[in-house]
């Protein structure tokens, strides 16, 4: 029996376990949090202290939640004994190479106000179920932020990501820069390029990410700074003089316009002669008029604001015009060489994926030949078998590029189409239910208006929107006369944003259902 | 080859006695086992030991310097079928795999070799796959080592203790004829540390040498009457003998004083954890050297009970640290102390949660809940009546932070064949579909969700035969290269074709065991020097009797692979129909080709380099293509106009140009958002003074129409 009965005289919690260093990084997987975990073991092990590292590989590092755990105390000769996993309530430093991974972090009791020093990267990688949402779904980081305020002793929070990319490295460099620089751990910076070079791989770019890190958190950028986007350029315009003359009239106008509606406004302007002419741009003026007519100022115009985003977005729908025109524009092409980065010398290929439908190509047709040919299922299947197929289109090359600049030069065309025909049937239906209801309840005819929000995407997800439109403008039919209809016109919006198929808007209206008395359903 | 590369670590394997070996725990494993004189290992790739079997590969010219043999089995029933050369031959044989569900497979082989007994030392190093990071059903291996009667160590977990550990199975496993199991939890496989080195050791017979000399032994063949007599030996002669063995070298430890009111036993996997738990209370030091007597297991099974009866002397309760349920050994000292007749109390499952792990709250908080309970003038005074004001105001943020499951990576070719499944259910219906064990099991998550079950390796197909007697649907099972190998063209593709199975299986084929790493399976593309590969699996299905069988080569082709999935659902013919879907997983394409590209593009040849974009005009927010996707590439970002109320779709700089999201877009006619960029690094002349041509024509055209109409640049309004 080997007893070890040392010299053990404790009675009260040993001063050297307050001495381990726990830290514990939170990552991504596929972020580098193994070489960030090498470093640092290097650092410690190189510089006078024992170091003990663990980390939960697995199947997490296929892009799920990751976490590796470092302890170390100064080197007496004799082996603490460290422990393999963080506990709550006991880790030192916290690194989080995301923001909803400090999150995690923070919800599993591992940054605390009494120890915890949470270096995170304010940026985001986003969780598929974020990114499913048919509406917006990415979480909220200032709620991570307002919480690591509260729950870390210090919070040192700017984008390492972006730090490490702009240095062509990765955010496992720039993570090491922070923790470096947040004087943490008791080893100078040299100590820590040290175990960079010692790595011996991308050791430039590395020590670059690492260097802006160190000193962005030296000089104390523990503030989140926003995001560093260069000032926006002001709007320029430029045409022949004729048009500019009558852009700016219609300007004027807004200019006239009640405060709350203005900056809308103008921003809907340009949407729609954007996609159309300045003949358009005047008819969205006279649309937003006639609102404002009824409009109140009590209510600060929010019936006029809501059209002049809604009205914009109803009048600048997408067609095969709009999609054509955006594809062949110079300030496309040149924004997307920059975005490849492409080399002087490079040459840049460029496809399209386009895939019409019979209904995208007798939509180009004049409305009444083209309502005549879609209720002829016959004439519908032979377009259907002669354009309905998976076009990829070379817009660098003259045989790609030239057919869809004719099609995007064809806007002379577009009010005569079917298409248009039935988007300004649909448009002044929507405006009239809202004027509808403007008589007994401005707030539902506000809600009415923004429900126009459901109405997006193409072919299959495009009549997914409309169906989802028809439904909650059918449940506002219910509502209306109920003192919270407006509240409900909202919710049942909102629904049907949570999903694709729509599951939570039917489940809300039947709720709607269930309290309305059975009334005569209107369409 | 394997996704990690040990090949600058296993130099280190050379290292000789006196040298101080600092690694992580596998490599230090590997480093034991030549030290012990191994003859031959062997195993099959799983988390948390898939590392074990790279270090192995990629050290396989140490290995046959000194005469081991090593061998990638196909499976853990035949890396436990291997460790038979030990039944009759003096050799020590060592193999590893995953706990539980790689004992699951094993068990069959691991049952006969315990039966027979080994006269050369059996090791199985088991990588004990559970709590955090664990992607299996929580289970623990022990109940196999109990039911058929081999020993388990639980070793401390630090490097010197999982070295001696190694040792000592091998010196127990001879000293009992009987093969010992090495249990090494998730984080103890990656703990990283030091032990001093020893001389690697030449097997004394090499398995070249006892195949010149065979040997046999009828004692140890399991049939009867043998079989009987064999588990008398068990109980009556091994068992015995591996209970001395472990009282007289000390396998077990004792910490802190031989007298004390309460003492702590644990398996020895907890030590660290235990020893934090006190270090916390005050009752440990840095070192871990307590005032609390600790009875450390590193040997689980068998307990020891004279020892176990010693330890509890004169104590009014000692408390069990064993982490899962069923608390085995806790029973087992129960039942130990009360034929003992002792008054000794025995805590355990009263104070620690019977499921799950032990975590260092789980410890603190039990463990202080059993000094409370038992002992409590031991406990600090702050710690007996705390005054903590308990959780601080932090806000709640369960509702903020987003799970984040393991999905596909960027690029991945399983993708577009999800793709095509969803696309198909949406056309066909939703229809009966089972999941097995491979990367592919992430299509059963969002926004997939395709898959509702997973039976075990290779069993896919086989887990849907109740439904493939036909009807109005036909069941579709997705079968991975990996599973396919390891146990799915006999239990799945087989038992479809003998009982002529209406049934779709979709078979993942991605050129490796992709999930544990990307070690090569027999389907590999690779050249590899010591395997042979390159046998397709589509052969193989065939040679079975299957007759229906599709080979697509490019699962990024999303229309084939939904018309190819929708004819097998369809077709007239009723009996089992296979559809072969494969290319290149991508983590391991890139690692390959990445180098290359960066090298051709320096040397000034014509390179392509594929990436997409969304134009974010076009793009109107729906998301719908993410809900055929999920790449991580693909993500949103919000736009700084107040016109526009949804984020929409962005590709970053990690698109690897796949083909996905282009295929997508078509195949289900979502958007024309999407675009390829292909950007052409050193064009030779020609192609540059074309391409310039090109640009000049179309830079007029775009100049004569922005000439002639109001153009917007720049924000704000």
């Amino acid at each position: 029996m080997n007893v070890v009965h040392s010299d053990f005289t404790p009675k009260s919690r040993d001063a050297r376990v307050d001495k381990i260093i726990k830290l514990a990084i939170m990552a991504v997987g596929g972020q580098g949090g193994g070489v960030l975990t090498n470093w640092i073991e290097e650092v410690a092990r190189n510089n006078g202290y024992a170091a003990q590292a663990t980390s939960v590989a697995g199947v997490a590092q296929r892009t799920g939640a990751t976490i590796y755990y470092i302890e170390m105390a100064p080197d007496t000769g004799r082996q603490p004994v460290f422990s393999l996993m963080p506990a709550a309530g006991d880790v030192d430093i916290l690194l989080a190479a995301e923001m909803m991974e400090a999150g995690r972090a923070i919800q599993r009791g591992f940054v605390t106000p009494d120890r915890t020093t949470l270096i995170a990267s304010s940026h985001r990688a986003l969780a598929v179920s974020e990114k499913m949402v048919p509406g917006d779904g990415i979480a909220n980081s200032e709620e991570v932020k307002a919480a690591a305020e509260i729950a870390a002793q210090r919070f040192i929070v700017f984008d390492m990501n972006k730090m490490a990319v702009d240095a062509g490295s990765v955010i496992s460099a720039s993570l090491f820069g922070a923790l470096a620089g947040s004087a943490t751990l008791p080893f100078t910076r040299e100590q820590f390029e040290a175990a960079i070079r010692a790595g011996g791989r991308g050791v430039d770019a590395s020590l670059r990410a690492f260097a802006a890190a160190f000193e962005a958190t030296q000089a104390g950028a523990e503030q989140p700074t926003q995001a560093p986007e260069p000032a926006h350029k002001p709007l320029a315009i430029t045409g022949p003089d004729a048009l500019i003359d009558r852009w700016n009239a219609l300007t004027a106008r807004i200019d006239a316009y009640p405060a709350p509606v203005r900056d809308m406004a103008r921003r809907g302007l340009r949407v729609v002669v954007d996609f159309q002419d300045i003949d358009y741009g005047e008819d969205y003026l006279g649309r937003l008029d006639a609102i404002l007519a009824v409009d109140r100022a009590d209510k600060e115009y929010a019936l006029t604001e809501q059209a002049a985003k809604y009205v914009a977005k109803a009048m600048a729908y997408d067609d095969v015009i709009r999609v054509a025109d955006l594809k062949t524009r110079a300030s496309r092409f040149e924004r997307i060489h920059d975005e490849m980065h492409t080399p002087d010398e490079a040459r840049l290929m460029l496809t399209e994926f386009m895939h019409p439908r019979a209904e995208e190509i007798v939509g180009m047709f004049p409305a009444r030949i083209g309502r005549r040919i879609e209720a002829d299922a016959r004439w519908m299947r032979r377009i259907d078998r002669l354009f309905n197929k998976g076009r990829r289109v070379r817009t660098d090359r003259l045989t790609g590029f030239v057919p869809l600049y004719v099609l995007g030069g064809l806007k002379g065309w577009r009010r005569r189409t079917l298409r248009h025909a039935y988007e300004v049937e649909h448009l002044e239906r929507w405006l009239a239910t809202a004027m509808d209801y403007l008589k007994t309840d401005y707030d539902l005819a506000v809600e009415v208006l923004r429900t126009r929000r459901l109405i997006k995407g193409y072919s299959d997800t495009h009549a997914r929107g409309l169906s989802k439109f028809d439904r909650v403008i059918g449940a506002i039919a219910l509502l209306a006369g109920r003192d919270d209809a407006a509240e409900w016109a909202a919710r049942l919006r909102e629904a049907a944003l949570k999903d694709e198929e729509g599951k939570m808007l039917d489940g809300a209206i039947e709720t709607v259902r269930s309290f309305v008395p059975e009334k005569a359903e209107m369409a | 080859m394997a996704e990690r590369s040990f090949a600058k670590e296993v130099k280190k394997l050379k290292m000789g006695e006196g040298e101080t070996f600092t690694s992580e725990g596998i490599l230090a494993i590997t480093k034991a086992l030549l030290e012990c004189g191994v003859g031959y290992v062997g195993g099959y790739q799983g988390a948390p030991i898939s590392h074990l079997m790279d270090v192995l590969a990629d050290a396989e010219e140490i290995l046959s310097e000194l005469g081991v043999r090593f061998e990638a089995n196909a499976s853990e029933a035949a890396a436990a079928a291997m460790l038979a050369a030990s039944v009759h031959y003096p050799i020590r044989g060592a193999v590893t795999f995953k706990g539980s569900v790689g004992v699951n497979v094993a068990s069959d082989a691991l049952a006969n070799l315990a039966s027979s007994g080994v006269n050369g030392g059996a090791l199985i190093i088991v990588g004990e796959d559970y709590g955090e990071g664990s992607s299996i059903m929580q289970e623990r291996s022990h109940a196999f080592a109990m039911k058929s009667q081999f020993w388990l160590l639980d070793p401390r977990p630090n490097l010197p203790s999982i070295v001696t550990a190694v040792e000592q199975g091998f010196d127990l496993s001879e000293a009992s004829n009987t093969p010992v199991m090495l249990m090494v939890r998730i984080r103890s496989c990656h703990v990283t540390g030091s032990f001093t080195a020893r001389d690697n050791k030449r097997p004394p017979l090499t398995v070249r040498e006892a195949l010149s000399n065979p040997q046999r032994d009828f004692a140890r063949v399991v049939l009867p009457p043998m079989s009987y007599a064999q588990e008398k030996d068990k109980v009556e002669n091994r068992w015995p003998a591996a209970k001395a063995y472990i009282r007289e070298q000390g396998l077990n430890e004792f910490f802190g004083p031989s007298d004390g009111k309460v003492g702590i036993v644990m398996q020895g996997g907890m030590y660290n954890g235990v020893i934090r738990a006190l270090q916390r209370l005050g009752l440990a030091d840095i070192h871990g050297d307590t005032e609390i007597p600790l009875y450390v297991l590193n040997v689980t099974y068998p307990l020891v009970d004279e020892e176990f009866l010693e330890f509890c002397e004169g104590k009014d309760a000692v408390l069990v640290v064993e982490e899962g349920q069923p608390e085995f050994i806790e029973q087992q000292l129960g039942s130990i102390l009360y034929r003992a007749g002792a008054r000794t109390g025995l805590s355990g499952k009263d104070v620690f949660p019977m499921a799950g792990e032990y975590t260092g709250q789980v410890m603190l908080d039990s463990i202080e809940a059993f000094f409370k309970k038992s002992a409590p003038e031991l406990l600090p005074a702050q710690r007996r009546a705390p005054n903590r004001p308990d959780d601080t105001d932090v806000p709640d943020l369960s509702k903020t932070v987003p799970i984040r499951p393991p999905g596909f990576c960027t690029g991945c070719p399983e993708r577009p064949i999800f793709a095509a499944m969803k696309l198909v259910e949406g056309d066909l219906g939703k229809h009966q579909i089972a999941g097995d064990i491979g990367c592919h099991l992430f299509a059963t998550l969002p926004p997939f969700e395709i898959g509702g079950t997973t039976m075990g390796y290779g069993l896919g197909p086989a887990s849907n035969a109740a439904f493939d007697g036909g009807g109005e649907k036909r069941s579709i099972a997705v079968l991975g290269d990996g599973g396919f190998w390891h146990n799915g063209l006999s239990s799945s593709i087989g038992n479809a074709v003998f009982n002529k199975s209406d049934s779709v299986t979709v078979i993942v084929d991605n050129y490796y065991s992709a999930a544990t790493g990307g070690q090569d399976v027999m389907s590999s593309r690779a050249d590899n020097a010591t395997k042979s590969t390159k046998h397709p699996i589509a052969e193989a299905v065939k040679g079975v009797g299957v007759e229906w069988v599709r080979q697509i080569d490019h699962t990024y082709d999303v229309g084939k692979m939904r018309d190819t999935l929708k004819e097998a659902l369809t077709t007239d013919y009723d009996g089992p129909k296979v559809i072969v879907a494969s290319s290149e997983c991508m983590l391991n394409k890139q690692r390959r080709e990445k180098p290359k590209v960066a090298k051709a593009i320096r040397e000034g040849r014509r390179v392509e380099k594929p990436r997409f974009g969304v134009d974010e005009d076009i793009c109107t927010g729906d998301h719908a293509c993410i809900r055929l996707s999920g790449c991580p590439s693909l993500s949103l970002k919000t736009l700084d106009d107040p016109l526009r109320d949804d984020p929409i779709a962005a590709i970053d700089e990690s698109c690897v140009g796949c083909g996905n999201c282009g295929e997508v877009a078509d195949a289900a006619v979502l958007c024309p958002s999407f675009y390829r960029a292909d950007v052409v690094h050193n064009p030779p002349a020609f192609e540059r003074a074309m391409s310039k041509v090109a640009g000049r024509i179309i830079g007029w055209l775009q100049q004569r129409r922005a000439r002639a109409r109001l153009e917007f640049s720049g924000a704000g309004s």
